[in-house]
């Protein structure tokens, strides 16, 4: 059922999932949400699978005319949503109705924020995902973020009774937050073999800006240069979502959802799976620094995390 | 053998430290052995030249539960037998419009185009792994006498199927994107083809060989590549090569 026109495509839109799976050793790139938790969240909130396909929003939301009735949720970033110039909440299941429009205004935090659609996006999915390679022109809304005039669809909704996840939200007690200095957890590795000892202690007591080049591929950090021993490449290997690879000018570079399948520069460890999220968040000018953690203690949070998720689904559900 | 974590959802199992075929053929055998025994909580094989990574999902399988039932793998590796490579025929027309720097390449070693074009096409590569872009293969074995810098200004565009040379590696460009290696011919097959199953012509550890062909036999491919009636030309590779 046709349910957003485009009036004006915002930045940078695009239709995104938790990624592509299993075509990683064809050289296929996984893309996915930048911030998987929000997308999850929102998707939880409108009744949905929680790795449907939502719209992904970066800095400067989108202008989007309702063309049917329906529920939605705006979860991640603050870009101050509204409809109708009526301002509307996040991390909350609304109401819209046909001939409404949702509007974006100023930035209050975050980078991203995820519009999830009771009924999920309705495009076909390719490789099994419905998220955008926009590099690769591949997946989403016709390979390409959102732009005037498109007409996105939605899928069927889930629900018997339209009224019951209205009003459904996530707690502020675990509403991230995304301002200031984030300490973001690192599995060291796997060629910290690469770098001096001096390397690995700046890196782990140091503080690290991030550029402006820092987009869906990855963010480009400046801060005090790591030393390789000898030099910075390495023999092409895969790398993963997280993965922090250090070119030969000593800045690190932190690869996002949209990375190549393969890379050729050291890999001095890799940001852990349940702080990606945030890391998704964070803006260009804003700080990080690195906490060394176990695979251990890692793999525990993961654990917890999904288990979180499971709870709050059921407690959504059972409102 | 040597296990270590990339990240917290996936490993790496490296089985040498060099580019090298018998590398090359450990890494197919383990990938045969982790295909037949389909751990449960693996998600990915990521094969490349010295390494398999494995994708994982943690809340099925730990780090040291998967790391343990790999290293009991290993000790069946000894038994694998591998399937025969196979040698993969790529029709490639050399030069013209087709392959814009292959005079480049000639007078760059001081030798003729039909040199290039015989030391091109005399070759059987390995394909080591497939990454960087969709189907593109990372290819072993090109003669030295061929090495040639790349572009110092890369190109915004290089067509899919472009055939091209940068340092001592030779590869085919998969899908179009800027690039710049030296371009000395194209063939017409789709290395990427999303409508296929699977979408990738290509696969890790079978040899490709470039075939010379004239525009007119180009012409004649790309049409039945586009009708989809286009059979491969695949040949059982021969000891020694």
């Amino acid at each position: 059922m046709e349910f957003l026109k485009v009036v004006k495509p915002g930045l940078f839109t695009t239709v995104q999932d938790l990624g592509r799976e299993g075509y990683q050793e064809y050289g296929i790139v996984a893309a996915g949400a930048m911030d998987s938790f929000s997308l999850q969240v929102g998707n939880i909130l409108v009744g949905n699978k929680e790795g449907e396909a939502g719209l992904e929003i970066t800095l400067l939301g989108p202008e989007l005319h309702i063309v049917n009735d329906g529920v939605i949720a705006i979860c991640g970033a603050n870009l101050s949503p509204s409809i109708n110039g009526e301002p509307v909440p996040i991390w909350k299941a609304i109401k819209v109705k046909k001939g409404q429009f949702l509007t974006f205004g100023e930035r209050k935090t975050g980078a991203r924020a995820y519009l999830t659609i009771a009924g999920g996006i309705d495009v076909e999915p390719v490789f099994g995902s419905k998220s955008t390679y926009v590099k690769g022109g591949m997946g989403g809304y016709q390979g390409r973020p959102l732009q005037k005039g498109d007409l996105l669809k939605k899928g069927k909704d889930s629900f018997e009774d339209k009224g019951k996840y209205i009003g459904r939200a996530l707690s502020t007690k675990y509403t991230p937050r995304y301002g200031g200095t984030k300490t973001l957890r690192v599995i060291p590795g796997p060629d910290i073999g690469s770098f001096t000892e001096e390397a690995l202690m700046s890196f782990f007591s140091s503080t690290y800006d991030i550029s402006r080049e820092a987009d869906r591929m990855g963010y480009r950090l400046n801060g005090k240069k790591l030393t390789h021993k000898r030099n910075a490449d390495i023999i092409s290997d895969a790398i993963s979502f997280g993965a922090i690879q250090v070119p030969a000018n000593g800045q690190p570079i932190i690869l996002m959802a949209d990375r190549q399948t393969t890379g050729g520069y050291a890999r001095i460890g890799a940001v852990i799976s349940v702080d990606l999220p945030l890391l998704g968040q964070l803006i260009p000018g804003q700080s990080v620094t690195f906490q060394k953690i176990s695979i251990e203690k890692a793999q525990e949070l993961y654990r917890k995390k999904q288990k979180w998720f499971r709870y709050f689904k059921l407690e959504t559900r059972n409102v | 053998m040597n296990i270590s974590p990339l990240g917290d959802k996936a490993l790496r199992i490296e089985l040498g430290k060099e580019v090298s075929p018998e590398i090359n053929h450990k890494i197919r055998s383990f990938i045969l052995v982790l295909k037949r025994e389909l751990i449960h909580g693996v998600k990915e094989l990521v094969p490349a030249y010295c390494t398999v990574t494995l994708f994982y999902d943690p809340m099925l399988i730990t780090y040291h539960e998967l790391t343990a039932k790999l290293y009991k793998l290993k000790e069946h590796l000894g038994s694998i037998e591998l399937p025969p490579a196979k040698i993969i025929h790529i029709p490639t027309c050399y030069g013209g419009e087709f392959g814009r720097d292959l005079h480049y390449v000639a007078d760059f070693h001081g030798i003729s185009v039909e040199e290039v074009i015989s030391l091109h096409s005399k070759t059987s590569y390995l394909i080591y792994m497939i990454g960087f872009s969709p189907g593109f293969p990372y290819l072993g074995g090109m003669s030295r006498q061929l090495a040639t810098p790349r572009l110092d200004i890369p190109r915004e565009r290089v067509a899919a199927g472009s055939v091209g040379i940068a340092g001592e590696q030779t590869g085919i460009y998969s899908v179009e994107t800027p690039g710049g290696w030296r371009i000395i011919g194209k063939t017409p097959l789709r290395l990427f083809d999303p409508d296929n199953i699977p979408p990738i012509l290509l696969e890790a550890g079978n040899y490709i060989k470039f075939d010379p062909i004239s525009p007119e036999e180009y012409s004649a491919i790309e049409h039945q590549v586009k009708e989809k009636n286009i059979s491969l030309f695949m040949s059982s590779l021969h000891k020694g090569e």
